[in-house]
């Protein structure tokens, strides 16, 4: 299978390339929010420790 | 076993557990879902019918079936929070709600766009993206429901309740709907994902179904390292887990 | 029940609890203190149906708002009369869903406002034996009038007398059955400020099947083809809802009791 061939998809480029760009797409911003998720909640902890440290202190 | 299932309980447990598989997931996922894109989209053969347009089920398919899956993993997730009072049922069920969401928008982008070629239409109101559509919405719900609630424990609890009085409707929406679709006799191409598949186009699929689902729990890990330190922000162990 | 709050009440391991006589809370104003659970039901029923008498607004209400959103879809769609009749079953049952749960936010929000709600359940008869009262209260008010209503938009929508009574008794097992389904969503939005919105969004996809069967009876009734099968299937989804909503509701006000 040629490169130019392979790209086209039979004719059917237009939807085939645009389905698999978007499934991906919704793959790595699961993994973004995932990662931000965490880190948002990280900081929040890390505050609250922070907070109490001082209450204390 | 019992010990086990007991300790998975345990905040500490659940959080190291998922920092753990973390990596493991990934790889697994990155691995399975790069083998399925190269047989799906390389090495298997157009089909006889749908020409090249088939290979869209390499997504579509597993998108589809994940988003059913995590769906009743948040029931049971809830379920399991709502009747033995454990939190990190909870936690696996807030975290699992977006992913699944977002699984139910891949099968809906790509079953439309896979629909145009074929049926001549993006919405063809196929029994099976409609029902996939009403599983969107019912997600939606959950979500909406959960963040509506200031006190976050009443909002999981409630979120809980309403996922699982959805997961006892989803089969009677496909059923509904499937039945609907056979009065107005609808389109009526083979559809996705024939049962009789050649080996060739076959492991591109499985390879992909594998992928999803280590994905699901890598990212599912993730999340629920956040909800787990988002609930504990006052126990001891958050504060040596967080300073290191 | 977080032990917080339990504390904070003072009546805490008591709360929402099926069993029999609470000692402390006999002399209760509440009613089914002394009678049956029959009893208790038909007394909270009655009281619902006059406190609705007592305001013929909000009876009235919900059947002018199903009115409009049938006269909304001729006038939007400019249709002959004998395409009307098509969209007839559609428009018919959407407008039934929608009017039905526009009420359906005032379910239990009022009497856990002010408290009454909390008395109920204190009077030992078990937050399923009220929830079921109720709904079908509500039910009595909003879907049986709705479904007295129906003949006469059907007339405007040009469904022919000889389909009433089927459209009639279909309509009556799906507002029935989606009153159940109305309660689980009012009772888990019962202690938010703004819970109306999130109530058709939780309730409406929920019921799309009851939409479906519904509006195939009917059709199938102005085609004068057999109904038997949707008919047959609507009465399963009420037979469902009926025995499993009640649990699930007053697992839901237990939930925002708590």
């Amino acid at each position: 299978m040629t490169s130019p061939e392979f790209w086209s998809m039979g004719g059917y480029a237009g939807y085939v390339w645009p389905c698999f760009a978007f499934a991906l797409g919704v793959l790595a911003w699961n993994l973004w929010a995932a990662r931000r998720c965490y880190r948002e909640a990280r900081s929040r902890a890390l505050r609250t420790v922070q907070m109490t440290e001082a209450e204390r202190a | 076993m019992w010990t086990w299932f007991y300790r998975l309980a345990s905040p500490p447990y659940v959080y190291g557990l998922a920092t753990a598989l973390t990596p493991w997931l990934l790889a697994g996922a990155g691995l399975a879902i790069a083998a399925g894109l190269v047989g799906g989209l390389v090495f298997a053969p157009p089909d006889y019918q749908q020409g090249d347009a088939f290979r869209i089920i390499y997504v579509h398919v597993p998108g589809a079936f994940l988003s059913l899956m995590v769906y009743c993993i948040m029931a049971v997730a809830g379920a399991i929070g709502l009747i033995w009072r454990i939190k990190m049922g909870h936690a696996v069920a807030v975290a699992s709600a977006p992913v699944g969401a977002s699984f139910t928008l891949i099968a809906l982008v790509t079953g439309s766009l896979w629909g145009k070629p074929m049926w001549g239409t993006y919405w063809a109101w196929d029994p099976r993206l409609t029902s996939e559509l009403i599983l969107l919405f019912l997600y939606v719900g959950v979500m909406s429901l959960r963040s509506a609630f200031e006190d976050s424990q009443r909002g999981d609890r409630a979120a809980a309740l309403l996922a699982i009085v959805g997961v006892i409707n989803v089969p009677i929406i496909h059923f509904s709907v499937q039945w609907w679709n056979s009065l107005h006799q609808g389109p009526t191409i083979a559809k996705i994902g024939a049962p009789s598949m050649p080996g060739s186009m076959l492991w591109p699929l499985l390879a992909m179904l594998l992928g999803f689902a280590l994905f699901y729990g890598a990212v599912l890990c993730m999340r629920l390292r956040g909800e787990v330190l988002n609930r504990e922000r006052q126990s001891t162990w958050v504060r040596e887990a967080v300073r290191s | 029940m977080t032990p917080g709050s339990a504390q904070g009440t003072g009546v805490g391991p008591a709360r929402g609890d099926a069993a029999g006589s609470v000692p402390g809370v006999a002399e209760s104003p509440a009613p089914g203190a002394g009678v049956g659970t029959f009893g208790a039901a038909a007394l909270i029923m009655r009281r619902e149906l006059r406190l609705s008498f007592r305001r013929p607004e909000h009876l009235v209400q919900p059947l002018v708002f199903f009115l409009i959103i049938t006269t909304l879809f001729p006038l939007g769609l400019s249709l002959q009369l004998s395409q009307l009749r098509d969209m007839a079953p559609g428009v018919l049952w959407g407008a039934a869903l929608l009017s039905s749960l526009l009420s359906l936010d005032a379910l239990f929000k009022s009497d856990a406002d002010d408290g009454t709600l909390e008395q109920l359940a204190l009077s030992g008869q078990g937050l399923t034996v009220i929830v079921i009262a109720k709904t079908l209260a509500h039910w009595l008010v909003t879907g049986a009038a709705l479904v007295l209503v129906s003949p006469l938009v059907a007339t405007a929508l040009d469904i022919p007398a000889s389909a009433f009574a089927l459209m009639m008794s279909s309509l009556a097992l799906g507002t029935l059955t989606l009153s159940w389904l109305g309660s689980i969503g009012a009772a888990l939005t019962v202690g938010l400020k703004r819970g109306n919105v999130l109530i058709s969004l939780i309730v409406l996809p929920l019921a799309m099947p009851l939409l479906i069967f519904g509006a195939s009876a009917t059709e199938r009734a102005i085609s004068g083809t057999s109904a038997a099968g949707p008919l047959y299937l609507l009465t399963a989804l009420c037979v469902l809802t009926t025995t499993l909503a009640p649990f699930a509701a007053s697992a839901a006000l237990k939930i925002s009791l708590d």
